[in-house]
């Protein structure tokens, strides 16, 4: 599988565009977890999930890169957003929204940063991969998903189903618990 | 394409997830940071999907098993946070402390020697 | 032959487990006055049988040995006395390294002692019935009695150094529990403590020496570490520790402390044990290895310094003392350091014939002196006075006792004495000098103490009208005019001895020779010492002849304050390092325990801490382990 892997100098022009995704995406990552404003940080996720879809299409799974799009940058930011409006937070900033554990955070995913980059450079420095478009493209996918994975697939609509039924009845007010 | 570049952004961006989820208070930004982490493994995912060449693309298709989970989890996720809403009027996740050992009642000489 | 010294050990031990076990039996928790009684009188037929068999045996084992039919012929040593020798071991007991034969041994020696020994026990039993009516621990006293005897025949019969040691330690324990007979009384278990305390100390060496002894001559028996061909410097090592156990059973400086407090037991212990018997044992252990003391002559100087300066201090004690057993314990210690001073003069002989007739008469005046305290109620001489006419035999039995005692003809203690004295006055030792000096001044003061003991006794006004209720300690006071039948034939009995066993010495064995030069001197001074006791108290017979003493007279009593000095040196620091040590135990040791629990439960407290409900909290100590985790399997994995 590892071909003869190409140095890292010069880079070729996906791995460019990768990086300045990357790059993107983490920026906005950091900022979704450090930002002041509740708003911002859905905000913010929303660039890092569409510089994340971006990175899909480079690494040629295109059609989960549209997933990505439109489940995640549709929907579930859609979602967060109802949920901070909900809980009725407050518009702008707040200047609370970091708890005291803050320091013992940072060092821990520093710490987490530092072990994890350690070993997959370390495991995967040698790795390389040349994009062949097409891979991810809806059809091969698809028809892997309905042949291979059929069973796992509609076992994940069950559970669906079952969350939906859950946050129904956990957001519901009227519907009260077996005496 | 070095398969060495998404594998470090993933880390990168697991370890950010892994800060928000620590040291943030709102719970709904705790769920935001939980989404940052599933991404980082989708990432990774696609990323050996593509360098392993699976037939069957198992990667991708778990990433997007992955996607709807996380679907799924932030509506419960949600749900949830807005119940303890209700209940408490606050969702900083740091004022939930029903886990504390209740100090009051302890009786301090129960554990002389 | 050697089952017959068998036989004769151990009848007095199964007399003490009869005694022991067997008098109350079946109604052992009864404590009715007829119980009592009932137990008394088959504890007693136990001893007294036991005691008269081991007599009988004993006396034909003489007989056996004395017409050299039995045995081998006798060593160097009493072969004129007694030429037989019987000796047998029974087992051997196998240690890993020098073995332990069970060997006893009949020769002159032991029969001498064990003769001695047999007819003081039995002597001291028969007297025991009487004194010790209606006490209800009779049975366990009797039965201590004999193992005591038990115990002291093992030591004289012993073959083997481990076997006597055995026999050694039981009469200390039985020394103990008799001393402490009426442990009612704090000061009775005190004196009981400190005698065991104190011969114990001096055990201690003696058990080195016998180890000493053993390793180098590769054996336990007597008779190979006597054959043995010892260094000299190990022979000199040996003995020395020998001789501190000597010191302690015997009561000899420094170790003599001890004796006088003994006097809180039953008076008949202080006849048997502490005048006759267990005390002579230490001279007995001398004289039975005395060729290895004869090869290390400084412990024959040391054992003559210790000698010079014991029969001196203790006869001046003796003089001071009011309590007439305190005066016969501190005499013991006198005569007992003039056997020792025989033995570092070079002559055992000497040296057991005393011991022999002091056995009788010291015992006789023991059992004498129980009589008295029996009519008065009274340990002290100040309570007593005009006894002649209450009772003639006992008088007369004491008269023949301080008579021995004073070396005055034809008493045996005149003989011996003189056999002793003569042999220190021609040794030639280092210390004969101070030896002989410090010996013929004791005569002087012996004859004064003797004197006044007895003038105060049983002349002069009677001083007693109304008895007290006795304190317990004492022997319950008797209402007749003379002491009872039992009591009485012991008297007679060791009467007899003490006044004809100087003669029969010289007579059937040749033990000591009048030597008439020394003799005249030394009564001469025991005369003149009873006779200037005698001027001051006919001059007023109201106070007390030991004023002679003047301002030396505190001291005297006091014994020259070594108890104080002991107290002061030894006790009080060893109380103070167990207060020290109960401090540490309790401090450091108990403080190391709560302490640790005590951080426990802090750092409990510190954990509980970081328990504040905080999920996020708990969530980032979790993935700090999980890292460490991953850390270390990284690079240790």
């Amino acid at each position: 599988m590892t071909l003869q892997a190409p140095g890292f100098w010069p880079p070729t022009g996906p791995e460019i565009v990768f990086l300045l995704l990357g790059v993107v995406a983490l920026g906005s990552a950091l900022l979704v977890v450090t930002t002041r404003q509740l708003v911002h940080a859905a905000l913010w996720l929303v660039v890092c999930f569409g510089a994340l879809a971006g990175g899909y299409l480079v690494l040629t799974a295109e059609f989960v890169a549209w997933v990505q799009v439109l489940i995640y940058v549709g929907a579930v930011v859609v979602l967060l957003l109802f949920g901070i409006m909900l809980t009725r937070a407050p518009i702008g900033r707040s200047a609370d929204l970091d708890s005291g554990n803050r320091w013992a955070a940072a060092l821990v995913a520093l710490a987490t940063a530092a072990v994890l980059v350690t070993v997959v450079v370390s495991g995967f420095r040698t790795a390389y991969a040349p994009l062949d478009p097409g891979q991810g493209a809806a059809k091969p996918l698809g028809s892997s998903i309905f042949r291979t994975w059929v069973l796992p697939f509609e076992a994940l609509s069950v559970l669906l189903l079952a969350a939906l039924v859950g946050a129904i009845v956990l957001s519901r007010t009227d519907i009260q618990g077996r005496k | 394409m070095h398969i060495v570049y998404p594998v470090v952004v993933s880390a990168l961006l697991f370890s950010i997830g892994v800060y928000g989820v620590l040291a943030r208070r709102n719970a709904i930004l705790v769920l935001m940071s939980v989404e940052l982490m599933l991404n980082a493994v989708n990432l990774n995912l696609v990323a050996f999907d593509v360098w392993l060449r699976d037939r069957l693309h198992g990667g991708q298709v778990l990433t997007l098993f992955v996607i709807v989970i996380a679907a799924a989890e932030v509506g419960l996720g949600l749900a949830i946070v807005l119940a303890v809403f209700r209940n408490r009027k606050t969702i900083d996740v740091d004022r939930l402390r029903d886990l504390s050992e209740d100090l009051t009642e302890a009786d301090p000489e129960e554990v002389r020697p | 032959m050697i089952a017959v010294t068998t036989l004769i050990v151990l009848l007095p031990l199964a007399a003490a487990a009869a005694g022991l076990l067997g008098s109350r039996w079946p109604r052992g928790a009864s404590r009715t006055e007829r119980d009592n009684a009932f137990a008394s009188r088959r504890a007693a037929w136990f001893a007294i049988v036991a005691g008269t068999g081991s007599l009988l045996l004993t006396v034909w084992l003489a007989y056996e040995l004395s017409s050299g039919r039995a045995g081998a012929p006798g060593g160097p040593f009493w072969g004129g006395v007694l030429p037989g020798k019987a000796e047998g071991t029974l087992t051997l007991i196998e240690t890993g390294s020098v073995p332990i034969s069970v060997t006893l041994r009949a020769d002159g020696l032991s029969m001498l002692v064990g003769i001695l020994v047999v007819v003081v026990a039995l002597a001291v039993q028969v007297y025991s019935v009487g004194y010790m009516r209606g006490d209800p621990r009779y049975p366990s006293y009797s039965a201590f009695i004999s193992l005591f005897t038990s115990a002291m025949l093992l030591v004289v019969y012993a073959g083997d150094l481990i076997v006597l040691y055995v026999g050694w330690e039981i009469m200390g324990l039985c020394s103990y529990l008799l001393i402490g007979h009426w442990w009612e009384d704090r000061a009775n278990s005190r004196a009981a403590v400190k005698a065991f305390l104190v011969t114990r100390l001096g055990d201690v060496g003696f058990l080195f020496g016998i180890f000493t002894l053993g390793v180098a001559a590769g054996s336990f028996r007597i008779d190979d570490v006597l054959s043995a061909d010892l260094p000299r410097s190990t022979l000199i090592t040996a003995t020395l520790l020998l001789l501190a156990g000597v010191a302690g059973k015997s009561a000899q400086v420094p170790l003599q402390t001890w004796l006088p407090d003994a006097m809180a037991g039953p008076t008949p212990i202080s006849a048997l044990i502490h005048a006759a018997t267990m005390v002579a044992a230490g001279i007995f252990i001398v004289a039975r290895l005395y060729p290895l003391f004869l090869g290390a002559q400084p412990t024959l100087d040391v054992l003559a310094v210790i000698a010079a300066i014991g029969m001196l201090g203790a006869a001046l004690a003796a003089l001071a003392q009011d309590d007439l057993k305190r005066v016969l314990a501190y005499s013991t210690i006198s005569q007992l350091a003039y056997m020792a001073g025989a033995l570092a003069a070079g002559s055992d002989k000497a040296a057991i014939f005393h011991l022999l007739t002091h056995g009788a008469f010291k015992a006789l005046l023991f059992l004498c002196a129980g009589a008295v305290i029996h009519h008065v109620g009274s340990n002290l001489m100040s309570h007593m006075g005009g006894l002649r006419a209450g009772l003639p035999v006992t008088f007369a039995g004491m008269t023949i006792g301080f008579a021995a005692l004073m070396g005055l003809p034809p008493a045996s203690g005149f003989f011996s004495k003189d056999a002793v004295i003569a042999a220190i006055e021609h040794s030639h030792g280092p210390a004969q000098p101070f030896l002989y000096g410090s010996a013929l001044l004791t005569v002087g003061v012996t004859g004064a103490y003797a004197a006044r003991a007895w003038l105060r006794t049983f002349f002069g006004p009677a001083r007693v009208e109304a008895l007290p209720e006795p304190p317990p300690g004492t022997a319950h006071v008797f209402d007749g005019r003379e002491a009872p039948r039992s009591m009485l034939w012991p008297i007679g009995l060791l009467a007899v001895l003490a006044l004809l066993l100087g003669i029969a010495g010289l007579g059937i064995a040749g033990l000591g020779d009048v030597d008439w030069s020394s003799a005249v001197v030394s009564l001469v001074v025991a005369l003149l010492g009873a006779g200037i006791v005698y001027a001051l108290w006919r001059s007023s017979p109201h106070i007390d002849p030991a004023r002679l003493l003047g301002p030396f007279r505190v001291p005297c009593e006091r014994a020259f304050y070594v108890d104080a000095v002991y107290a002061a040196l030894f006790a009080r620091p060893v109380f103070r390092l167990a207060r020290g040590v109960v401090r540490t135990d309790e401090k450091v040791v108990d403080g190391a325990v709560r302490g640790s629990g005590r951080l426990t439960v802090g750092l409990s407290g510190l954990v509980r801490l970081a328990q504040n409900g905080n999920a996020q909290l708990y969530v980032t100590g979790l993935l700090a382990g999980v890292l460490l985790i991953a850390v270390a399997a990284v690079v240790f994995g």
